[in-house]
């Protein structure tokens, strides 16, 4: 009997779980999934759960629930990888072998990585959005907040879900308007970056969209600390911003464990081939999703996409086949616009957001790069694929792997 | 494009934003022509720097600002000091090497 095991039960895992049991042959392959937590996040509705536009019932369900029957699921903390001999070490010293690994043990945020971000005023004026005990203290900040100057803040790059902070301004607008108090609140969007997204097309349509709901942006913005005794962030030039309240999206670093296994980059990331998601140093070792260095963005879809390459990749491997090496950056991201609409982006490691529509060439319904009501409803939609089909690993109806280039607006091709 | 530098009276190819397309036609007399544009005063420090990111991209490694903040040549604070504004893009475009992409 040969083992295949699964680091992390998130997103990424619990979908290659789904897509491999199916495929290996039981007789020979025993798969094993591990994670320390209990509880499966929907992260997309982190977004949601601050304006109480999502309860928290709705974005957390039990992990073991979507790990399909006939593999092992085991709920303990990962000590470490030795890639040489081929060994996971759990928590208590458990030792498993394995033939082939997947590692899928996502980012997290750091916020320790600046000074006096999480110091005393951590979620009581300083709130991170991307983990479910920092969307619920916001959303019960936000509840009571009586206005003032909202500071949106991204540390620095790569994040995960790189549309997620602007959503969350542009949201922010929205909550204020209907709570009939968007006169009393300040918002200003700062970046590290030199415009409002890394694609410059995309960047254009952003920038009108934040400049059409009053939202200020400071630009090239690196921060080096923050000042919480005076409510100021400050970056290295000596730039200062202050805020009222300081919702900010933390430095992103991979696992401890990939560090404590001599595995990862200076954030923590595995160095993987971005065609075949083999891992650079170890030929059994795959990796995927947020785990690893690929200069994709961090994202659901994108792990999706890489899903249904790195299983047939696995099955290659295992016959001793060359592999695919087709991965091509594929990401597809709603982007919340406020008022129950709704901009949808399609674009991989060579092509930047163009307009065009989704996901049938020249019928949509979705519209890229443009905001519409029905953008919203797909977002909205996209909860139920979420928990119904997408980590259940069942394919997507007209939704390909690699981005196809019909029905969209190529002016220029990026080399 | 194709640009001339005064003194060296070198024709280069650049980007549209001044970047050096070939790495291998840099030279130092170069580097200080494009800092002068900017308007910095290249130092040894500066060329300890610039020599890094050159290094870096020849072994094709990814440039972030948090990996020359930990090359053990600057700190980030030092870096900003050197090239003022735009700490990468400035010393990049100074190395002659491709501007840096932001991670997506």
């Amino acid at each position: 009997m040969k083992n295949l095991l699964i680091l992390g039960a998130g997103t990424s895992g619990t979908m290659m779980a789904n897509h491999l049991i199916s495929k290996l042959p039981k007789k020979e392959w025993s798969i094993t999934v591990i994670d320390q937590f209990k509880t499966h996040y929907y992260q997309p509705g982190f977004l949601f759960l601050p304006f109480d536009i999502y309860t928290t019932k709705q974005v957390k369900k039990k992990g073991e629930k979507f790990i399909p029957k006939g593999a092992n699921y085991i709920q303990k903390k990962i000590e470490l990888i030795q890639p040489d001999e081929n060994k996971v070490i759990l928590e208590g010293g458990r030792v498993l072998d394995y033939d082939i690994l997947i590692v899928a043990t996502g980012t997290k945020i750091a916020p320790g990585e600046i000074e006096g971000m999480d110091g005393p005023m951590w979620y009581k004026n300083i709130f991170d959005f991307y983990t479910y005990e920092g969307a619920k203290a916001l959303r019960n900040k936000l509840r009571e907040w009586e206005g003032g100057k909202l500071v949106v803040h991204i540390t620095e790059m790569p994040i995960k879900c790189p549309v997620a902070p602007l959503e969350f301004a542009f949201l922010a607008d929205s909550f204020f308007k209907n709570k009939g108090m968007r006169d009393k609140v300040d918002i200003t969007y700062v970046t590290p970056l030199g415009g409002a997204f890394t694609k410059p097309k995309a960047t254009e349509a952003l920038h009108h969209l934040l400049e059409e709901k009053g939202i200020k942006e400071v630009t090239d913005f690196n921060i080096e600390r923050v000042d919480y005794e005076n409510n100021k962030i400050i970056d290295y030039a000596e730039t200062e911003v202050k805020y009222d309240l300081l919702v900010t999206v933390p430095t992103n670093m991979g696992d401890e464990l990939i560090e404590r296994s001599g595995m990862g980059d200076d954030l923590n990331y595995i160095p993987t081939d971005k065609a075949t998601l083999q891992t650079k140093d170890h030929e059994n070792i795959f990796a995927i999703g947020d785990a690893t260095n690929l200069p994709a963005s961090k994202a659901g879809s994108v792990a999706h996409f890489e899903a249904e390459i790195l299983t047939e990749n696995i099955l290659r491997y295992i016959k001793g086949e060359p592999l695919r090496a087709e991965f091509d950056g594929h990401a597809n991201c709603f982007i919340e616009t406020g008022n129950g609409k709704a901009l949808l982006i399609d674009f991989n490691y060579t092509h930047e957001p163009v307009e065009g529509t989704f996901p049938l060439p020249g019928i949509g319904p979705l519209k890229l790069l443009k905001e519409s009501r029905t953008n919203h409803m797909g977002k909205m939609a996209f909860r139920w694929i979420y928990w119904n089909m997408l980590i259940k690993g069942r394919h997507i109806p007209f939704v390909s792997t690699n981005m196809t280039e019909k029905g969209k607006h190529f002016e220029t091709l990026e080399k | 494009m194709i640009k001339t530098f005064c003194k060296t009276q070198v024709e280069v190819k650049v980007s549209e934003d001044g970047y050096l397309e070939d790495m291998s036609q840099w030279n130092e007399e170069i580097a200080h022509e494009i800092a002068k544009e900017i308007g910095i005063e290249l130092t040894d420090k500066h060329f300890e720097v610039i020599n890094y990111l050159r290094e870096k991209t020849e072994a094709k490694e990814p440039l972030t600002i948090r990996k020359v903040g930990k090359s053990g040549i600057v700190s980030i604070k030092e870096l900003y000091q050197l090239f003022p504004k735009g700490p990468l893009k400035y010393s990049s475009k100074i190395a002659g090497i491709p501007k840096p992409t932001s991670c997506i």
